[in-house]
């Protein structure tokens, strides 16, 4: 299985990061890392990327790090799918004061966008 | 919070509020008062279509944690004699200074207009207990919803998505 995990420095997308290197580790799956530039997240790409890169080696995992620019959801979209990839992978999203799931507007774009298998992260 | 309505409460009945609800039922409205496990029964059997977002939550300890949650915020139930068949609570997200809503109602009570006594009563409670700025998301398929809270004065703020957001201001102009 080839994975791409989009992550833009939400809270959810890095639990998602931390979720799939640990699976990666049991099967062995191929992971890219796929930073976005996300407007919502209120963290720099730069900082997001080497927040990625120590905790692929705090997972002691392999996995490949790339930048898309652009509009995230689209960016990754269009990744995922060029280079034949089984499945992207996603934060599910922010649980608000009362405990409600709110999904973020990268994964709405890429669950109705994608026509590769979409996992979100809970 | 941008394009919030204006709700005012003067002409909802404060809790305690009794009502005959659309099928004939004596109902009341009243303030939570540590009736906790009135709620976590109504929970416990709580129809899974008419979860939203993923609360009520299902497993037991979930439930019981999302309960200690909101069980600190402003909370009114709706009594059918002694089953609570309806509940509504607020809770602050201090991050916004803003009260977050959400109602829920039994199926076997629902569509007897108990929601919308619950609500205006919850409402007129908060106003008491100094809550102004109230919002809430809902599922963008839950039209009932929409209409039921846009009929008390919401309006849809900012981003539509899979769920919409609405938002209102408490005022009293008594």
């Amino acid at each position: 299985m080839k994975t791409v995990l989009g992550i833009g420095g939400t809270e959810d997308s890095v639990k998602a990061l931390e979720h799939t290197l640990d699976r990666v580790a049991e099967t062995g799956d191929s992971l890219t890392v796929a930073v976005v530039e996300n407007p919502d997240s209120g963290v720099d790409a730069d900082k997001v990327e080497s927040r990625v890169r120590e905790l692929i080696d705090e997972h002691e995992a392999d996995a490949d790090v790339v930048r898309l620019s652009g509009s995230p959801g689209s960016a990754l979209v269009e990744y995922a799918e060029r280079n034949d990839y089984d499945e992207i992978v996603l934060g599910g999203g922010e649980t608000s004061a009362m405990g409600k799931i709110q999904m973020g507007r990268v994964a709405e774009f890429v669950l109705l966008n994608s026509h590769i298998s979409v996992k979100l992260v809970r | 919070m941008n394009g919030e309505g204006i709700t005012d409460v003067s002409e909802f009945p404060t809790p305690p509020h009794g009502f005959e609800d659309g099928d004939g039922r004596k109902v009341e409205i009243r303030e939570y008062d540590d009736d906790r496990e009135a709620l976590v029964s109504m929970y416990e059997k709580f129809d899974a279509d008419d979860r939203a977002q993923g609360i009520p939550p299902v497993r037991e300890d979930a439930l019981e944690n999302w309960l200690d949650v909101i069980l600190d915020g402003v909370n009114a139930v709706a009594w059918d004699d002694d089953e609570a068949v309806g509940h509504a609570t607020l809770v602050e997200d201090k991050d916004i200074g803003a009260h977050e809503l959400a109602i829920f109602v039994v199926q076997s009570h629902q569509g007897a207009g108990i929601g919308s006594h619950l609500l205006r009563g919850t409402l007129a409670l908060a106003y008491e207990r100094g809550v102004r700025d109230v919002w809430l998301t809902v599922e963008r398929w839950n039209r009932a919803a929409v209409r039921l809270y846009h009929g008390v004065g919401f309006e849809k703020t900012g981003r539509d998505g899979f769920e919409v957001e609405m938002a209102t201001r408490l005022v009293d102009n008594d």
